[in-house]
């Protein structure tokens, strides 16, 4: 007789105590970026009453200043308080993406979803055109829209969302052409109900997750997107404050020795960009576990 | 019994598998034996532990497992063996057969180079002798064409054509012990005695021990010498076929009987056990049956352990604490309903 | 003369050149079981779905109380026919529980008193208050297959058709849903289409049988008879097949071979 213990991965058991103990494992540095992720929203929605500056006028006395009592994070070279400008640069910074994957979301899914759901020659045509649009870098096409539409938020917005449509569009289909073969979907037909019930009322729920998800990393790469395009000057228009710009107007800044007003926001793009992406994987992550587990 | 002199090609003996946060050890005291050339079916519902068992022979544990007990196989003692003795285990001595043969192929690689690889790999045969040895294999299984078969893909087969492929793989290894985990559950009736007549014959000509997983009563007992019946990780009871069959003596044993409807003869109601198997995170405080057990005494089978009590001859046993009692009542039970 | 609970008349499924189904026709009267039995490729299923309007036959077509069904409303065929799956915890959605399942269906179909009729049903088919607020993954093998049955029957069908509706099941519990779907039986006057490969499961359930080789019935017949003097020798192999004392699958593959060939 013997005894041994056969080391490997404990094995999964279902019930509440081992999901609190995976979510005790797996949650910490999501944790810290879901509360950075706070952080930022909760400073620019609040921008307007936290700004101690009017972020849009710059005090051309006191230019290129450091970190003092005055100004927390310094003022650039026209003399705009920087932690004003983060604060305020931090709305039209993340609205912009919101708009892009909300609009790309929408139409994304809406697109996906009639395409798998019809299926024959009209999920054919509809999957040739999504392959058509893959081959337009969303950048190009955001500076393009610029050139027709000019510059500002709302033309690489619409620009970027049409971009980033068919990458929605593909994943929905996708998952709609999975969840249709199953049995459970063919009971609710034998039931009486009629296709379109069945697609928006319990097949769009069932992927609907796994589609915020997706959407939660596409919010990041469209900030950085954004954010290109401020810099290039093709965005957002000083006055209006946005990071992107901010980076871009602050260029003689980083030469004169005062480089707080482009790394700050440099900083906080990396930060939202890393946090997004990592809560929204974590999204992910749970929920093709779950389908594994099921 | 002439049959106990025979040398055991698997001696299972108190074998403890507990895992962490499970109510009940995965297996619990298993005490099995296939002797040389045997036909031994290890007969259980889900969650009874008979493919975990199965498994123990080629030293796969579940992970982060506490085994305890012994499982010799060929006089190899498995549990706790190194990686050299289990390799030898594998590659000589026993191999095994899986339900679902799609599951154990690679689909982009054809017969040939599926059967000859463990051939020329672990063996050591040249691509001549391996190629000779496959297409000896496949005609040792029955199917039709071996050279054609040695260039097809694994999705150009049916069910039962790639089951036999996965016996002729599992020969490769020249095992003396067959390890069959349901081999014939995900097949169709008629496949299933197509698969069944190749085990029988290969047990035949090559002296083979079989050990036969299926939570099929009726199969076991045709096709197999002895039948242990498992529930919850414990053997309830081990009986030649046609004895437990006749005469079961486990109420588990009775109630399996009693809910398979029959073929042929009268036609009663069917008298299910009620309830469901026990859960792995169910804990057992006595008989892991007496929940389900009609003939359960409060205060004595929901607390007392019942110890497997072997027969003098040691091919039966049973582990129940009123199978002294139930004993005539059971057999009647049983013959009222067949006769 | 009344027209019978349903009529399969002729029906023919090909899929591209393979032909699963080929000039099949039965009749179920009220309150009758029929089983098609047959093993994979046979046609079984591809005919069960064609009874549900899942599949569209290509030739022919089924008669419900002399109605053609191809004619029905949506809700007209759901009253008409219901399908219990082999696997209930595919076929139940996972993210309603077993109430919310069977609320959806009796609102879907405007029933008076939906609570009343939950509470039936689940009384019906031997489900509690627990197993009710509980979505498919709480439940067991069994529970799931009962909370399939009841959510089929909540309609109130006139045909319940049985996908190989016990197979999955572990053999206490089969024995446990056979017998109540023989209540079921006996209890609502359902008829009954019984797809099985078991043929013991069809004796206990069924008074008739078709069996189906290949897309084609070969025999059919009181299942008694069937059993009895089986006049087909694909049906003499099946019922051979059966593992019992005394069996000898070496006997049965020189049979089974032998049918191949011939």
């Amino acid at each position: 007789m013997s005894s041994v213990t056969v080391s490997g991965p404990r094995p999964r058991f279902g019930g509440a105590a081992a999901r609190l103990a995976a979510v005790a494992r797996l949650t910490w540095p999501v944790r810290i970026c879901a509360a950075l992720l706070v952080l930022v929203v909760l400073g620019a929605v609040s921008a307007p009453w936290l700004a101690p500056y009017d972020p849009a006028s710059g005090d051309l006395s006191s230019t290129l200043a450091g970190m003092s009592g005055d100004h927390w994070l310094g003022t650039d070279a026209g003399g705009h308080d920087t932690f004003s400008q983060l604060l305020a640069g931090g709305r039209t910074s993340l609205l912009g993406p919101l708009g892009v994957v909300v609009f790309s979301t929408v139409s994304g899914v809406l697109a996906g979803l009639f395409s798998a759901w019809r299926g024959g020659w009209v999920d054919a045509l509809i999957g040739r055109v999504l392959d058509i649009m893959f081959a337009f870098p969303s950048l190009l096409l955001a500076i393009l829209a610029v050139a027709l539409f000019g510059k500002g938020l709302g033309a690489p917005v619409v620009a970027m969302a049409i971009a980033y449509m068919p990458y929605t569009a593909r994943l929905v289909r996708g998952l709609t052409q999975q969840e249709k073969m199953r049995p459970y979907i063919a009971a609710y037909r034998v039931q009486g109900h009629s296709g379109t019930f069945i697609a928006l009322r319990r097949v769009l729920p069932a992927i609907g997750p796994t589609v915020l998800a997706q959407s939660t990393v596409n919010f990041g790469y469209a900030l950085l997107d954004l954010a290109a395009l401020s810099f290039l000057g093709l965005g957002v228009q000083p006055p209006t404050a946005d990071w992107g710009a901010m980076i871009n107007q602050s260029q003689a800044a980083v030469l004169e020795g005062q480089p707080l007003s482009a790394v700050l926001p440099a900083l906080l793009v990396v930060v939202v960009v890393v946090a997004v992406t990592v809560v929204g994987e974590h999204f992910g992550d749970r929920l093709s576990g779950r389908e594994a587990k099921a | 019994m002439t049959g106990s002199a025979r040398a055991a090609l698997l001696a299972v003996d108190g074998l403890r598998v507990t895992v962490p946060g499970a109510g009940r050890p995965i297996l619990d005291g298993v005490a099995l034996t296939v002797r040389d050339g045997e036909a031994v079916a290890l007969v259980g519902e889900s969650g009874s532990g008979k493919s975990v068992t199965a498994r123990t022979a080629l030293g796969l544990f579940p992970a982060g497992a506490d085994v305890s007990g012994s499982v010799v196989v060929g006089g190899t003692e498995v549990v706790g063996a190194g990686s050299g003795a289990l390799k030898r285990v594998r590659t000589a001595d026993a191999a095994m057969i899986f339900q679902d043969p799609r599951a154990g192929v690679n689909p982009v690689r054809r017969i040939g180079d599926f059967l000859t690889e463990p051939l020329r790999r672990i063996r050591g045969e040249s691509k001549a002798a391996a190629t000779a040895r496959a297409l000896e294999l496949l005609g040792a299984v029955g199917l039709p064409d071996p050279p054609r078969h040695l260039r097809q893909f694994p999705h150009e087969l049916s069910g039962g054509m790639l089951q036999r492929v996965m016996i002729a793989y599992a020969l490769t290894a020249d095992p003396r012990l067959l390890l069959c985990d349901e081999p014939t559950t995900a097949l169709d009736v008629t496949t299933q005695a197509e698969i069944m007549a190749i085990l029988a014959r290969l047990r035949r000509e090559r002296g083979l021990g079989m050990l036969l997983i299926t939570h099929d009563l009726d199969l076991a007992a045709a096709v197999c010498d002895r039948v242990y019946v498992m529930y919850a990780g414990r053997i309830m009871e081990a009986a030649p076929s046609d004895v437990l069959i006749a005469a079961p003596r486990h109420p588990y044993t009775r109630g399996l009987l009693g809910s398979a409807p029959p073929l042929t003869g009268p036609l009663a109601r069917l008298t299910p056990i009620p309830g469901a198997p026990l859960g792995l995170a169910e804990t057992v405080g006595g008989c892991p049956f007496a929940a389900r057990c009609p003939h359960a005494v409060p205060g004595l089978c929901d607390t007392t352990e019942p110890e497997p009590e072997p027969e003098v001859d040691g091919d039966s046993m049973v582990a129940c604490l009123r199978a002294a009692e139930l004993g005539a009542s059971l057999i009647e039970e049983t013959q009222g309903e067949s006769s | 003369m009344t027209a019978p609970l349903l009529e399969a008349v002729g029906l023919r499924k090909a899929y591209g050149a393979n032909v699963a189904v080929s000039d099949l026709s039965f009749t179920l009267e009220a309150g009758g079981a029929l089983g098609l039995v047959g093993e994979s490729g046979s046609g079984k299923t591809t005919t069960a779905r064609m009874l549900i309007g899942l599949e569209q036959p290509d030739r022919g077509g089924i008669l419900v109380r002399g109605k053609p069904l191809a004619h029905a409303s949506r809700l007209e065929r759901a009253k008409a026919v219901q399908i219990v799956f082999q696997d209930p915890y595919l076929s139940l959605d996972p993210r309603l529980t077993i109430r919310a399942a069977l609320d959806d269906v009796l609102r879907l179909h405007g029933h008076p008193d939906r609570p009343g009729r939950i509470a039936e049903l689940l009384d019906q088919v031997g489900l509690g208050e627990r197993e009710a607020a509980a979505r498919p993954r709480g439940l067991s093998g069994g529970q799931r297959q009962r909370a399939a049955i009841a959510r089929a029957l909540a309609v109130e069908p006139g045909v319940l058709v049985l996908d190989e509706a016990v197979s999955a099941l572990d053999v206490s519990i089969q024995a446990q849903v056979l017998n109540l779907l023989a209540d079921v039986r006996r209890e609502t006057g359902v008829g009954i289409v019984f797809v099985s490969h078991d043929l013991a499961v069809v004796r206990y359930l069924c008074d008739e049988a078709l069996v189906l080789h290949r897309g084609v019935v070969v025999e059919r017949g009181p299942v008694e008879a069937l059993l009895q003097d089986p006049r087909d020798p694909y049906t003499r192999l099946l019922i051979s097949s059966v593992p019992h004392t005394g069996w000898s699958p070496e006997e049965i593959s020189k049979q089974r071979r032998a049918l191949i060939r011939g």
